[in-house]
């Protein structure tokens, strides 16, 4: 009996061990069976390349979307991860006790404060700030990537981080010892080491920029059209969903469905490709 | 023009200390900004009466109370599946095959945008489930958005716990539910309280999850088959559309509080935890 009860037991946790792959694999598929009807009706091609994004007209084209996904996420990457990494130095490296116990919970901070606010906030300082510096109607590729910049900064920081602190401490005492000063320690030792590990922490910096939504549907201005520059308002793959899904039905609600595919198809290969990089240490 | 090692020390130094006040400053303004604003607007009325004329006045109660609703369905259904799935991954398999699909689909999960957690729920909870737009589809959401945190976390609580609790129960005779439950459960529970309460942070600030499957109804609810608005929900409609800039800034600035709250809490249990020797 006893023996029986410990396999029952195994059996019940393996179960609720498949609760995390069960859920990935409904996700996927609803998101694909409502999705893929429209892509197969406008077509591939024309659906991802389609330049004119009109609903009411039966134009589905995403382009302008993913252009726009791609450069708001590219400058919050330019912007955020020189600071981010720097930081995550600053902690594992140069802060003493006291600092370090202040700033680590600070971020930790900055990563659950409501990505709404982020937005409101943007929207109050950095908008204007645009606006009257720089030109434009604020609302912008720009505001969106100084939005996305701060808002990515804990989750690599704190990953950069660990890895910069897992390195053995041998490292760090042979360079000292070859009379490195600290700076070119890091930098010719520590950071090369630690290299997959910041490495990863960026791709999944950069998969959190590209899935926000809120924060950046408040700053971006959300205009469907190609950005002539970064002063010029875009719309990106989750703000056309975050708009659009509350009064859409039909092929155009289908179409939202379809934009949540290629988001989701980004976003794992930009994760697929963290793993990869963080296992082949 | 070579720059001295010196001069290279001072220059790494000085810009690696600016970007950390950087990052200070920046959540600084942010926090203070929003409470400076909001705080005066946080009265017993705002808190106790439910909105009024879309939200430009009365309260936030019939909101606050969706959020707890939405927050306390997310969290009991996600933590049973979290933490049983951290003792699997743990106690009851070698790393192979099964832990590596576990891993990688829990590590994926994790990667999802929460805009397309709001598809999903929309489509399965509300449509294919027929469960409307309620606290009950949100919080399903919400749950399925939160599982991967609650099982790295736990995940992590089981694995600090010496492995000599767990000879000492095998050794008295004790199964290996007995030794789970009672040995190994009772050390980690400090360390899954953690991954829970981030879980709690977590759904408190979500939207755009929740805006495709909770709706946005400003009545009380009723049950947890009602509709409702959750707090960031409520903010978001609030700035967005322009309908109250004040009650905008006093619901953001109970969000932050909360947050900060949930936030100190977390660190707490961490501190003791680090502090009793784990």
């Amino acid at each position: 009996m006893k023996i029986n009860k410990e396999k029952i037991s195994g059996t019940i946790f393996l179960l609720i061990a498949l609760s995390a792959l069960s859920v990935l694999a409904l996700i996927t598929v609803f998101i694909f069976i409502k999705g893929v009807p429209i892509i197969a009706k406008v077509g591939f091609f024309d659906f991802v390349f389609g330049m004119v994004w009109d609903p009411g007209n039966g134009a589905f084209g995403i382009f302008p979307m993913i252009f726009g996904s791609v450069t708001v996420t590219l400058g919050a990457a330019v912007l955020g991860v020189p600071i981010a990494i720097c930081c995550s130095i600053f902690l594992a490296e140069f802060a003493p006790a006291v600092l370090s116990n202040i700033v680590r919970p600070a971020i930790q901070l900055l990563a659950a404060i409501p990505s709404v606010v982020y937005g409101f906030w943007g929207l109050l300082f950095v908008v204007p700030a645009i606006r009257n510096h720089l030109g434009g109607p604020g609302l912008s590729i720009l505001a969106g990537s100084i939005i996305l910049a701060i808002m990515i900064l804990p989750t690599i920081i704190s990953i950069a981080e660990v890895s910069l602190l897992s390195l053995p401490r041998h490292y760090k005492e042979g360079a000292y010892a070859l009379g490195l000063t600290q700076w070119q320690t890091i930098r010719s030792v520590l950071l090369p080491a630690a290299k997959s590990g910041i490495v990863a922490a960026i791709i999944l910096g950069i998969g959190r920029a590209i899935g926000e939504t809120m924060a950046v549907i408040m700053v971006l201005g959300n205009a469907v059209a190609i950005p002539q520059s970064i002063l010029d308002p875009a719309r990106t793959l989750t703000t056309n969903i975050g708009i659009e899904m509350g009064y859409a039905s039909g092929d155009h609600q289908q179409a939202l469905f379809a934009t949540g595919i290629v988001l989701l198809v980004i976003v794992m290969i930009l994760n697929a490709f963290a793993q990869y990089v963080t296992r082949r240490k | 023009m070579k720059i001295s090692s010196r001069t290279a020390q001072r220059i790494a130094k000085t810009l690696i200390w600016a970007s950390a006040l950087f990052v200070i400053v920046i959540l600084l303004a942010i926090i203070i900004f929003i409470l400076i604003k909001g705080v005066p607007e946080i009265s017993w009325q705002f808190l106790t009466e439910i909105p009024r004329n879309m939200g430009r006045s009365g309260g936030i109660s019939s909101s606050i109370v969706g959020t707890l609703l939405v927050t306390a369905v997310a969290v009991i259904i996600a933590t049973p599946f979290g933490v049983g799935t951290a003792f699997y991954l743990t106690e009851y398999t070698r790393e192979g095959k099964v832990t590596r699909i576990i891993r990688f689909s829990a590590e994926s999960l994790s990667g999802i945008p929460s805009i397309v957690y709001g598809l999903f729920g929309f489509i399965f909870f509300v449509m294919y489930l027929k469960l409307g737009w309620s606290i009950l589809s949100g919080g399903l959401t919400l749950a399925v958005m939160i599982l991967p945190t609650i099982i790295r976390t736990s995940e992590e609580a089981i694995r600090t716990v010496s492995y000599q609790y767990r000879e000492v129960s095998f050794s008295l005779g004790g199964t290996k539910w007995q030794t789970i439950t009672r040995a190994v459960f009772p050390s980690a529970v400090r360390g899954i309280a953690v991954g829970v309460i981030l879980g709690i942070g977590r759904c408190v600030a979500e939207t755009a999850a929740v805006i495709l499957t909770a709706g946005s109804a400003l009545r009380m609810p009723e049950s947890i088959f009602s509709p409702t608005r959750t707090m960031a929900e409520h903010f978001y409609i609030l700035a967005r559309e322009g309908i109250s800039m004040e009650k905008a800034y006093g619901t953001a600035a109970l969000l932050i509080i909360i947050i900060f709250i949930i936030n100190v809490v977390a660190n707490m249990l961490i501190n003791r935890y680090v502090a009793k020797g784990h």
